[in-house]
């Protein structure tokens, strides 16, 4: 059996570093897109008639529905097929956005519900029109009400990024198992990795800590 | 263009897959169940060292990539001198990872149960056992149940990373059928099918036993 050796991972500190940076960018990327089509579903859903809400149900259960490696290859390997052919980082994070949006979708949604139906009826009997009811009334409160559950998603997202490593983005799994591969040195970089991951997590959800603490403050 | 044949002729071997998929998850989830009845009494113990090691079980399994959980076990283990096949490999990882899901799902069940229970229990003389197993684990049970359920969804979807270590689970023989026929779109769009139709059937389930909770 090998000695444990730190200088596999003190040597490679670059690729490690622009491992992580690519980690990064994925992860804010798939986040910013998965929010943005989210949100845009679930502001849909509320104006939209019946067959547009199933419609929109409907892609929401199939992404909820199915594995994110799954959906990541259709998206990788069978894009080409009808002629989407894609880098594997466009298709990672194009994916993770996709994969996410189905879940801040629901995350929105359930915001918009669980704001008080006497502040809708309020706001209807002080005269405000039905658009000016959700972006004025509903919209300021669900977005206090959500951080809990998009620090989460966001969690889950930043986990989420390691499996691009399978579609050869070169990100921070990508990066430590190639160097554990090539010196045999797997314990070493598996933890580097693990530690990576735990560090990643445990500040984002102190992050998201501090958002709901600060944000309640509109809350009175 | 899309090819029919391919999609029709690679159901049944998908469908044969799927038990793989099945099998594992559920395996893994009755092994993390049991793992995690244990977390979950560390975590809820009186003594400060179990409470951290829970604490810490639950903070590592967590913070992990599920994928990098699969790695660590299929290349540590042979470090440490025990050679595993993929399988077990993987099942283990499966198992260990969903433990500290279930760890938490169960603590909220245990910690929702009214303390006037407990009181109860014990002024009628029930000995700390049979206020386990007679008050608090149905009461428990009862109140996760539909998490629980939840928890095999998210198991189903995880266990395609297994896929990586060569167990040929759904995703695995997908990858085998689009690898053989160079017909990727096909091959995936009938696994995803496959995990759309079981993920939604234990969804059902899920609504079922949320409901049935609520109006017991």
């Amino acid at each position: 059996m090998q000695q444990f050796d730190p200088t596999v991972i003190t040597h490679n500190l670059q690729p490690i570093a622009a491992g992580l940076a690519t980690t990064l960018g994925t992860w804010a990327a798939g986040v910013v897109i998965g929010m943005v089509i989210g949100f845009l579903i679930a502001v849909l859903q509320l104006f939209c008639g019946r067959w547009v809400r199933g419609l929109l149900r409907f892609y929401i259960e199939l992404f909820r529905g199915t594995p994110f490696l799954v959906q990541l290859f259709l998206l990788y390997y069978g894009g080409p097929s009808f002629g989407l052919t894609l880098e594997p980082m466009t298709a990672g994070v194009l994916g993770l956005g996709l994969y996410g949006s189905a879940y801040f979708a629901e995350a929105f949604r359930s915001g918009f519900q669980s704001v008080p139906p006497g502040h809708l009826e309020a706001a209807s009997c002080l005269g405000l029109t039905r658009t000016q009811a959700v972006w004025r009334i509903q919209m300021p409160q669900m977005l206090v009400l959500i951080v809990p559950a998009l620090t989460n998603l966001i969690i889950v997202l930043s986990k989420e990024t390691a499996v691009l490593s399978i579609v050869t983005v070169p990100e921070l799994t990508f990066v430590l198992t190639g160097i554990g591969s090539a010196s045999f040195a797997f314990v070493e970089t598996l933890l580097m990795l693990c530690v990576c991951y735990l560090a990643l997590v445990e500040l984002t959800s102190r992050a998201g800590m501090w958002a709901e603490t600060r944000i309640a403050r509109f809350m009175a | 263009m899309f090819s029919t044949t391919v999609f029709v002729q690679g159901m049944p071997l998908l469908l044969h897959a799927a038990l793989a998929t099945i099998g594992v998850s559920l395996t893994g989830l009755f092994i993390g169940f049991f793992v995690a009845v244990g977390v979950c009494a560390a975590r809820l113990s009186s003594n400060r060292a179990a409470r951290r090691f829970g604490g810490a079980y639950v903070f590592f399994f967590r913070g992990v990539p599920m994928l990098v959980q699969l790695l660590l076990v299929y290349y540590l283990l042979p470090f440490a001198g025990i050679n595993v096949s993929p399988l077990v490999a993987a099942i283990s990882a499966v198992s260990l990872c969903s433990a500290s899901y279930i760890a938490e799902i169960l603590r909220g069940g245990f910690l929702s149960i009214p303390p006037g229970h407990i009181e109860a229990a014990r002024m009628l003389g029930l000995s700390p056992f049979d206020t386990l197993r007679r008050i608090l684990v149905p009461q428990a049970f009862r109140l996760t149940l539909p998490s629980l359920v939840n928890e095999m969804v998210l198991l189903i979807k995880a266990s395609s990373l297994i896929s990586v270590v060569g167990v040929a689970e759904l995703t695995r023989t997908a990858q085998n059928i689009a690898a053989s026929t160079y017909r990727p779109l096909e091959a995936y769009l009938a696994a995803g099918l496959i995990y759309f139709v079981i993920c939604g059937a234990l969804a059902l389930i899920a609504h079922a036993a949320e409901f049935r909770l609520k109006h017991a």
